[in-house]
């Protein structure tokens, strides 16, 4: 007789002292796991649930903002902690946001300030204005005598104004390159300035019209897209000093932000209330459309992942974009925000700036149920596992609905089904004029070139 | 050295134990799953997280620390069957022989007995109102009732704190301490009584031929189905995908399922009442045996029989094993079947007799190599060797848990607790595509909800026209209004009351015409008739 019985050694599976952990066993057989499929589905909808009710996307503001709108935030790129924001009042001042208060403050212009950018290499913050002024500040304490009182920054003393740069016309954006001592200003014309001279370098004007945005691209770095008010984004390349191509679209761009992932890719935040992502080695369509806002979009920016992007709105509140897809993930407001002018991720990804109409800076969660407080193995293991629960079963009705589930705003709410109702009427009445007219004389033309109005390469000169 | 090869390209033997029927995606041909770019890239990647789970999966083989029990006979000339449980405990060590105990409880037996989720505890029910929780493996009694009353079954709850006691009239539910918690006020006349742990519903079954679902976590009674069968004779669940498995008097075994009003199946499996029946983990096999003496294997995918034995008298008692051992209590006989799944065996794997009593329920311990009998005359535990599952899994159930860790087990599984609608057949359907029609598949009023008309739709507005040539009774708009709400008006049914009044007017004017009778003047004349 050969025998043999299952005898476990307590000693094995029981700790022996208190301080031991107790081993824990595991068998991944599936007849041990039943109901696995019905058991993950329990658990991505606790999950759902517990995500929505951690959603809290509100986070502060910072110190108590500004005496007037806010038009222009700009990124430190070195730090995770500092930024710069302009106002409607001339004033500019450099945040710092673990303490979310301000480090310095200058009156800089008179009327607004129009453009801002912290420069790379020294981290001096270059603002341009309505008065055709650049100037670049200081924001190191130690270069300037920084003890005046909030009144006194109205007489502008010119503390910690370290340069002073006369322009011709008024200028509506400024961005600085990446590396380089060179930025670029955008109004009447697009110049090309160097931070060491006085006057631009060159002129990269292509058309008479006004430009509003410019933008450098973070990663391949001497390329510029600008957006003007004849409804045309053009890109510019620093090193042949020429303009490349532009494109014309239906309704004014208001934005532009590059992917700093992706460096070909780049979104504009536009009029018709979509944003649309571009590719820039092919204008002839935009490869994603961002729709969701009911109102002009003002401002946008890429999460330095490249994966998501924000957008603020004139319909008062900010929308959250996976890049692959065409509606928001996630939409944030209050009662008290008012028209959006501008927005930024911060440089960790982590949170969201956003400046209104209200004077205000807000800082919000990138995602609502997040929170930074620092999470053991065992929180993130569940947070991971969690998370790919709620991918797999995404699609199921009752985790969709709730997942999906946001208080919007009454007027939002119905401006969203007015729109609703007038796309669908137009959509209706193209059909019907298509069905009546000579088959083939009315083509579908793609919701991603619906907006394009034609495109041009720049040819040599 | 050779360079390491790409996560999931290599095979691993063993990964078939860990396949998921359902997971595995169809390939079509040439590698591609779908013609649709992004979805087949997305495919692929799905596909290849499953082989590389499966992989990773079949690793962890090599780590478990326990073997499966064995009993093997060293020639041809000796049976298994023929060891004596006393030969066993000669050869056995001294911890299991520990394991193998008695209690001699002659006076309110016979006894019924259940073991706790993990296998640590056992309660044991005489039929005369003695009810004991015990820790068997420490021999420390947690509770003893002597409840004057009658007690048809008894049952551990989710883990050992709670158990419930199907008495003469009501069901019970007693803690630990043995204080009467609740009494099911629901649950007449009970005599059987399990519990789904996963989904926290306890079912009871008995004379009143009623299958009731009450949620213990809730306390809500969640169903009560009617099975139109008489008393029920027996009662199991099916582990895998929590369906109740009834035995009738009639012979039939009938599957339910708490929001089916009817059975989800019914099995004729014996000539006479069925006496007892069990189910394997997987809820592959079920064995069911009858008063005719008969002892049928079903194959339950595919609703089959497999495999017929007999009994010498009825058997009382049946049970499956993790391993898949049979156990049948047959009078004072418990009889071991092996392999009983795979052929036809002419002879059992083990044989025990209790004498002078009778055996009233037989059970395989969790994790163990023991089989516990309750019977006339008390309870005693014998060794079957390969009984158990040799390696548990602590996350799942635990027989070595601490306090601590029956706490947080017991909220986590609360936090889990699974709705008793997803109980179905299939426990994988939860999250797959719905491909019926939607027709079968959508209430009414989801059907009318769906504004985008399909094609039969269209079909079927269309004939829905004016048709002077039919008489009223035929009135295609006649039958859609007669057929629809009455109280609600809306855009459709103006459109359909205003055609309507157009074709009695048309049908009247043919009428006229073919008469031949003159055309009715028109009182209003044609130049008011616009403002008509």
């Amino acid at each position: 007789m050969k025998i043999k019985t299952i005898s476990r050694s307590s000693d094995q599976y029981v700790p022996v002292r208190n301080t031991q952990e107790s081993s824990l066993p595991r068998n991944l057989n599936p007849a041990l796991h039943p109901f696995e499929r019905a058991r993950e589905y329990t658990k991505a909808l606790t999950a759902t649930k517990l995500e929505r009710m951690f959603a809290q996307p509100f986070v502060g503001q910072l110190g108590d903002g500004h005496r007037d709108g806010v038009y222009c935030i700009a990124k430190n790129f070195n730090t995770t902690n500092q930024v710069a924001s302009g106002s409607g009042d001339g004033i500019i001042k450099y945040w710092n946001m673990t303490s979310r208060d301000e480090s310095v403050t200058f009156k800089a212009h008179y009327g607004m300030v129009t453009g801002l950018v912290v420069t790379p290499t020294q981290s001096r913050m270059l603002s341009c204005g309505d008065d055709k002024y650049i100037k670049l500040w200081s924001v190191n304490h130690e270069e300037f005598d920084h003890t005046f009182g909030e009144d006194e920054v109205y007489n502008n003393k010119n503390k910690g104004l370290v340069k002073t740069f006369l322009g011709e016309h008024a200028f509506k954006g400024i961005d600085h390159h990446h590396q380089d001592d060179v930025f670029v200003t955008g109004g009447l014309s697009i110049q090309l300035w160097d931070i060491n001279r006085s006057k631009h370098i060159s002129d990269l004007s292509w058309g008479a019209d006004n430009i509003n945005t410019v933008k450098f691209n973070k990663t391949e770095t001497n390329i510029i897209a600008s957006s003007g008010s004849d409804n045309s984004i053009v890109l510019y390349d620093i090193r042949t000093n020429t303009a490349i191509q532009k494109v014309v679209t239906s309704l004014r761009t208001n934005c532009l932000s590059w992917n700093p992932m992706e460096a070909f890719n780049f979104v504009s935040g536009s009029d018709d209330h979509n944003a649309y992502l571009w590719d820039m080695r092919n204008l002839n369509k935009s490869i994603n459309v961002y729709k969701d806002h009911v109102a002009g979009i003002m401002d946008v920016d890429f999460s330095p992942t490249g994966e998501e992007l924000v957008t603020g709105s004139y319909d008062k509140t900010i929308r959250i974009f996976r890049t692959r897809e065409g509606h928001s993930r996630d939409i944030y407001h209050t009662k008290r925000m008012q028209r959006i002018f501008c927005v930024k991720y911060t440089t960790d990804a982590r949170y969201i700036l956003s400046g209104s109409d209200d004077t205000n800076i807000r800082i919000w969660r990138a995602n609502s149920s997040e929170r930074a407080s620092i999470k053991s193995t065992r929180q993130r293991n569940k947070m991971e596992y969690d998370n790919a629960l709620k991918e797999r079963f995404k699609h199921m009705p009752e985790i969709k609905r709730i997942s999906k589930h946001r208080h919007v705003p009454k007027v939002i709410k119905k401006a969203e089904e007015i729109k609703r109702i007038e796309i669908n009427s137009l959509k209706k009445r193209q059909e019907n004029d298509r069905k009546h007219s000579k088959q083939g004389s009315k083509p579908y033309v793609p919701e991603r070139q619906k907006h394009i109005r034609g495109t041009a390469i720049k040819e040599d000169n | 050295m050779a360079p390491p090869a790409k996560m999931g390209s290599i095979d691993r033997p063993g990964t078939e134990k860990f396949e998921r029927s359902a997971s595995v995606i169809a390939k079509k041909k040439k590698g591609k799953y779908s013609k649709d770019k992004k979805l087949n890239a997305n495919l692929r990647k799905i596909d290849h997280q499953y082989k590389e789970a499966l992989r990773s999966a079949a690793g962890t083989d090599l780590l478990l620390t326990e073997d499966v029990g064995f009993l093997e006979a060293d020639s041809a000339m000796e049976k298994t069957f023929k060891f004596k449980q006393n030969d066993i405990e000669e050869v056995l060590d001294e911890q299991t022989v520990n394991k193998k105990f008695e209690l001699n409880l002659p006076k309110l037996g016979p006894y019924q007995i259940d073991y706790s989720r993990n296998g640590r505890d056992l309660l044991l029910g005489g039929i005369k109102g003695h009810v004991a929780s015990i820790d068997w493996r420490k021999g420390s009694m947690n509770c003893e009732l002597f409840l004057n009353e009658t007690v048809h079954a008894v049952k551990y709850l989710h883990n050992n704190q709670y158990f419930a006691v199907a008495q003469k009239k009501y069901t019970y539910i007693y803690d630990n301490q043995g204080t009467e918690l609740h009494r099911l006020k629901q649950h007449v006349d009970s005599t059987l009584l399990d519990f789904l742990p996963y989904h926290f519903l306890l079912t009871t079954a008995g004379n009143t031929g009623f299958l009731k679902y009450h949620d213990v976590s809730t306390g809500q009674l969640v169903s009560e189905l009617r099975t139109k069968l008489g008393p029920t004779q027996a009662l199991k669940q099916n582990p895998w995908n929590a369906v109740m498995h009834l035995g009738h008097s009639n012979g039939t075994v009938s599957l339910w399922a708490p929001n089916m009003s009817t059975p989800l199946a019914k099995i004729l499996s014996a000539r006479g009442p069925i006496t007892d029946l069990a189910i394997d983990r997987e809820g592959k096999y079920m064995v069911v045996s009858g008063a005719d003496k008969s002892m049928k294997v079903w194959d339950l995918r595919k609703l089959k029989e497999l495999d017929h034995y007999y009994t010498p008298t009825p058997a009382k008692s049946l049970d499956i094993s993790d391993t898949g051992l049979i156990s049948v209590s047959w009078g004072p006989h418990i009889t071991v079947w092996k392999d009983i799944f795979k052929s036809k065996q002419s002879e059992p794997y083990m044989n025990h007799l209790i004498p002078s009593s009778k055996v009233e329920r037989a059970k395989f311990v969790p994790f163990e190599d023991i089989l516990g009998v309750g019977h006339s005359k008390g309870f005693s535990s014998l060794v079957i060797p390969g009984a158990g599952e040799a390696n548990y899994d602590a996350l799942e159930i635990n027989p070595y848990e601490s306090v601590k860790q029956r706490q947080q087990g017991e909220v986590r599984s609360l936090m889990n607790k699974l709705s008793p609608d997803t109980i179905s057949l299939d426990p994988n359907v939860i999250g797959t595509v719905d491909k019926r029609a939607s027709s079968i598949r959508l209430k009414p009023g989801q059907i009318t909800e769906i504004s985008d008309m399909s094609e039969k739709d269209q079909d079927k507005l269309n004939k829905m026209e004016i048709r002077p040539d039919v008489s009223a009774k035929n009135s295609a708009l006649r039958r859609h209004l007669r057929k629809k709400t009455q109280n609600v008006i809306d855009q459709r049914r103006l459109r359909i009351e205003r055609n309507l009044k157009l074709e009695k007017e048309l049908r009247v004017k043919k009428y006229r015409q073919d008469r031949g009778l003159p055309e009715e003047k028109d009182l209003l004349g044609p130049a008011l008739a616009r403002f008509k």
